[in-house]
């Protein structure tokens, strides 16, 4: 579904991605694994297009996107999650909800979002800031799954949010998989990653250097606690 | 009651025709804020494009037989969609550099335009008369008589600004407004075409300015420096209300013609400069504006 090649990646005169490859199968869920500046969200943004300079091969279901603007990127069908949440302080709930357009059908209903996410229908005439931290991840992933994008780039999701609610953004993710999409998860919270994942890549300054196997996790745990140094 | 009354007076008549002034300065600021809000770049060409607003309605009445009421609809849109050509040409080239250069470039924009039409149409200034419908006897608030035209100009300004607050603050479209000033990038990851977002609310906020025009010309004579004699108060009103605030611009922009207007009765000399003196007070004790964010 996703094949990227040799990929590489600047934030303006720094060169962070030194030609990273890695496959997206159709209904996996794949993590990028890696210490701090490795290169990991600089790998999602330049998947996403908004970085300013990139260069290398990103083929979505068959198109070359290394070229396009990030809103035609998204109208392919990836939506992204980013990091730092990106609620919009401006808006409500609601409208931070209801924002990014349909892109596709098959998209999340209303209903089932709110099931998922009860905290969020109680207040959706809130502004987006005012919520909690974990409340304002559970919207930014909620406003994704709602437009009908096939592969969702989820940033870091449980960062810094308590132990109850990394189980139900766990439970989300298990969900977006039940229903067929397609996750690419940055993590540092391995412990997270690995009861989620079908397979796992780790980055090393700016390139891809390994690739686990769910089944092969196990046998290889020394490796990659090398890598992480954990 | 009479003599309180009597001392009243002279500040309700020349404050509500300080709003006339105001709804200039309302919608001028309105459009300067949205633009900033969005784009990030401060519109110097503002003035100038008020004034093609005026001129572009005395050019449909006098070369094509198109009244007042054409003009309101026409010279907006077509003012407009030369914003669209200046933005898509010019500015959206200066995005990615400092401030100051969308600033010399709309600058130089405004004193090209000024010297243009200085040239074609001199500066002695253009007759444009008062719309039929407004040769009426004027308008009786108790307190004055008020002529027809001017109370029109309170009315539809309160109308168009507030309209522009609607669509902005509680619609969907307004919504990827405000979303987009906050994160141009991140909306434009969610599939939303971003720089045609600014393209139009370039041309957006020109168009405002050249309706303003057309409001105006009636009451001042159509001429080139009209544009430049308003845009430095309505920077004034911009730094005092807030650069950026929707609801503050507008306001702001009463209040001032209405403040105007009371310096009239007890200090006329003054009234020239009053909204410089409340800028300066302003900037001292409230450097982001009255209704700026920090």
């Amino acid at each position: 579904m996703l094949h990227v090649r040799g990929l590489e990646a600047w934030y303006g005169e720094s060169h962070v991605l030194h030609g990273v490859d890695l496959e997206v199968a159709e209904g996996e869920v794949v993590t990028l694994l890696g210490r701090n500046g490795a290169g990991k969200s600089t790998t999602i943004k330049a998947i996403m297009g908004v970085l300013d300079s990139r260069k290398g091969s990103i083929r979505f279901q068959g198109t070359e996107t290394i070229a396009l603007p990030p809103d035609r990127i998204a109208r392919l069908g990836i939506a992204w999650c980013p990091e730092e949440r990106g609620i919009f302080a401006s808006l409500t709930v609601k409208e931070n909800l209801l924002l990014p357009p349909v892109i596709a059908p098959g998209g999340m209903a209303l209903e089932r979002i709110y099931a998922l996410f009860p905290n969020l229908k109680e207040r959706l005439t809130s502004p987006g800031t005012k919520l909690s931290g974990g409340e304002q991840q559970m919207l930014a992933i909620a406003r994704i799954m709602r437009t009908g994008a096939k592969l969702l780039l989820l940033d870091e999701p449980t960062e810094g949010l308590a132990p109850v609610i990394i189980q139900q953004i766990g439970r989300t993710i298990r969900a977006l998989k039940e229903a067929g999409l397609t996750v690419l998860l940055v993590e540092q919270n391995f412990r997270f990653a690995q009861k989620l994942a079908d397979r796992h890549y780790v980055m090393e300054d700016g390139r891809i250097v390994d690739m686990i196997p769910a089944a092969r996790l196990e046998a290889n745990m020394d490796r990659l606690h090398a890598y992480l140094g954990v | 009651m009479s003599e309180l009354w009597y001392d009243l007076e002279p500040f309700l008549q020349q404050g509500t025709l300080g709003l006339v002034n105001g709804a200039f300065y309302a919608i001028l600021s309105l459009g300067l804020a949205v633009i900033f809000g969005m784009l990030n770049v401060v519109n110097f060409a503002h003035g100038a494009q008020f004034m093609l607003g005026a001129f572009v309605a005395w050019m449909l009445l006098n070369w094509a037989g198109i009244g007042y009421w054409g003009a309101l609809v026409f010279a907006p849109l077509i003012v407009g969609l030369f914003g669209v050509v200046i933005e898509r040409m010019m500015i959206a080239r200066l995005y990615k550099l400092d401030h100051l250069y969308g600033l010399l470039l709309t600058f130089g924009l405004a004193l090209i335009i000024e010297g243009l039409m200085r040239n074609a149409f001199g500066s002695s200034g253009l007759p444009y008369e008062v719309p039929e419908a407004f040769r009426i006897p004027p308008v009786d608030l108790g307190y004055m008589l008020m002529p027809a035209y001017r109370f029109w100009i309170v009315v539809v300004s309160l109308f168009v600004c507030l309209g522009t607050w609607y669509a902005i603050e509680k619609t969907k479209l307004g919504s990827y407004l405000r979303a987009a000033v906050e994160r141009p990038k991140l909306v434009q990851a969610f599939g939303i075409n971003v720089p045609q977002m600014m393209t139009a609310t370039y041309g957006a906020g020109v168009a405002l300015a050249a309706f303003a025009g057309v409001l105006a010309a009636p009451v001042y004579s159509v001429n080139p420096a009209m544009g430049a004699n308003f845009i430095i108060i309505v920077f004034a009103v911009v730094v005092i209300g807030g650069m950026g605030s929707i609801l503050g611009s507008i306001v702001t922009g009463y209040i001032l013609g209405v403040i105007e207007g009371f310096t009239r009765v007890f200090y006329p000399e003054a009234s020239a400069t009053v909204v410089f003196v409340i800028m300066a007070i302003v900037l001292l004790v409230r450097p982001t504006g009255l209704f700026g964010r920090a």
